[in-house]
């Protein structure tokens, strides 16, 4: 199923209704962004605070360290930069 | 199978012949005595329906909503403010495209409180997205409600299948039943394409419909609403080939050559039709148009039942506090827009019956008088007038 915002009224399923799992990961939420986090990896002690701090997952941690914020669901909250106790996260009009 | 039975009763004997999924019902007057039978059956072992007694009719239709996306045939019943406490959950069950069949059996509105007919409960849903069905008697609320589920599940639409509060729901009279077999071979078995409880599917029902979408599923209801008529004379088709006795969006008596008409929903076309008939020995040529679908809306069918009619009143059962008259009336109006001047008749709105006031065969004879005095007069005096309400010289009284 290849549903998206440009379907026609006749291409979407009766009563709206989703029949593969996980359809989530298709809509991109970081199109809502204004303002973007930019992370400094040098100033970062990899403390994590940051992660459960993101409402929308948007943080990958892997082996305890902390990558890239995922843009393509950030949404640009801004609340990472706000809990980083070293300012390694500042949020920039990008 | 000849019986005698109340409009209640007729109602839950169909919904035994039909033996559904899941009832999920609140008990309010005058509907009360549909899920009371119905327990009775279900506790004596006649129907293998799954009753959920609940707490309110938000959660009876809450009910109806998960039973039927689980994919069950999913029915209740209510009234009144009870169909106003399922207001929300109308919406939903519409844009989910869940066929669950409601019998309402109207009462009016709170305020004041009273426990009589009128149709201001299920009017004030009308543009819900169900399909409405109305009754004038108790022969068909059960003829209507064996046709509910093939209109419904073919559809994909929820259905409201309406009668008058006591006028037929605790009347009894003679009715003319169907063999069980017959019904359910009629029905048939229920058998949806995609529900949740389909274990190799794995289903979401009821997703945020965020703008780039919303608009496109209001029109996809709109379409399958429009499409809904054809299916409607489909299965009255069918049924009439079964039991012999035929519907249609409208029923028009003695209308062929009328020159006076009133149009309007349920119990009352019976005494209507009595007042015409004695009126036709008196030479005057009156006519009914009886509304027995009002969603979707018979616009074509007005249209040509009312073609060259003199005058006409279109009388609503419901207030619509629109200062311009009832809702039959606004849209029955808009129907005959399109009609040629010289055809089109003078049109006024009655507003009539609210809270179980009496209508009888003399207020008829009063208002075919006052259609031939406007007639004569050749214009509407009064476009939005009351029937029956003490003091008021602009209105019927009779």
């Amino acid at each position: 199923m290849n549903i998206n915002e440009q379907s026609k009224w006749y291409e979407l399923t009766t009563g709206a209704e989703i029949f593969e799992p996980a359809t989530s990961r298709e809509v991109k939420t970081g199109e809502w962004r204004t303002r973007t986090p930019v992370f400094d990896k040098d100033k970062c002690k990899q403390c994590l605070l940051c992660v459960p701090f993101c409402p929308d997952v948007s943080i990958p941690v892997e082996r305890g360290e902390r990558f890239e914020t995922n843009l393509d669901y950030c949404k640009g909250c801004g609340i990472c930069a706000k809990v980083c106790s070293f300012g390694a996260i500042t949020m920039e009009e990008l | 199978m000849r019986d005698r039975m109340s409009g209640n009763e007729a109602v839950a004997f169909a919904m035994k012949q039909i033996d559904p999924d899941v009832m999920g019902a609140f008990p309010i007057t005058p509907s009360t005595e549909i899920p009371q039978y119905f327990s009775k059956y279900i506790a004596d072992g006649e129907v293998h329906t799954e009753f959920v007694a609940v707490e309110s009719e938000h959660s009876a239709m809450s009910t109806c909503i998960g039973a039927s996306a689980a994919g069950a045939r999913a029915i209740t019943a209510t009234s009144s403010a009870g169909l106003a406490y399922m207001w929300e959950l109308l919406y939903v069950a519409a844009s989910s495209r869940l066929p669950i069949v409601m019998a309402v059996v109207n009462r009016a509105l709170t305020g004041p409180i009273n426990i009589n007919n009128d149709h201001s409960d299920s009017m004030g849903c009308r543009d819900s997205g169900w399909i409405q069905i109305y009754a004038e008697n108790n022969q068909e609320v059960y003829d209507n409600y064996i046709q509910a589920m093939p209109i419904a599940e073919h559809c994909r639409l929820p259905i409201m299948i309406c009668q008058d509060g006591f006028i037929t729901s605790h009347a009894v009279e003679n009715i003319e039943l169907l063999e069980d077999d017959k019904v359910r071979s009629f029905v048939g078995e229920y058998d949806p394409e995609h529900y949740l409880l389909k274990k190799d599917e794995p289903l979401a029902v009821g997703p945020y419909g965020i703008s780039p979408y919303y608009m496109e599923i209001k029109k996809a209801q709109a379409e399958a609403m429009k499409e809904s008529r054809a299916r409607i004379y489909e299965v009255a088709e069918a049924f009439a080939k079964m039991s012999g006795r035929s519907y249609g969006m409208i029923e028009e008596y003695m209308m062929d050559d009328a020159d006076f008409a009133v149009v309007l929903i349920g119990s009352s076309a019976g005494t209507a039709k009595a007042a015409a008939r004695g009126l036709r020995e008196a030479g005057v040529k009156a006519g009914v148009v009886k509304v027995r679908v009002f969603r979707p809306f018979p616009w074509e069918e007005l249209r040509d039942a009312l073609r060259g009619v003199k005058a006409a009143a279109v009388m609503d059962k419901s207030e619509g506090f629109s200062g311009w008259g009832g809702p039959l009336f606004a849209e029955t109006r808009a129907a005959l827009y399109d009609l040629e001047e010289s055809a089109r008749p003078l049109l006024q709105s009655l507003v009539y019956g609210l809270g179980g006031r009496d209508v009888t065969v003399s207020t008829f004879e009063a208002i075919y008088e006052d259609l031939a005095r406007t007639a004569k007069a050749g214009t509407v005096e009064h476009v939005y007038r009351h029937v029956g309400v003490r003091g008021d010289e602009e209105g019927i009284q009779g």
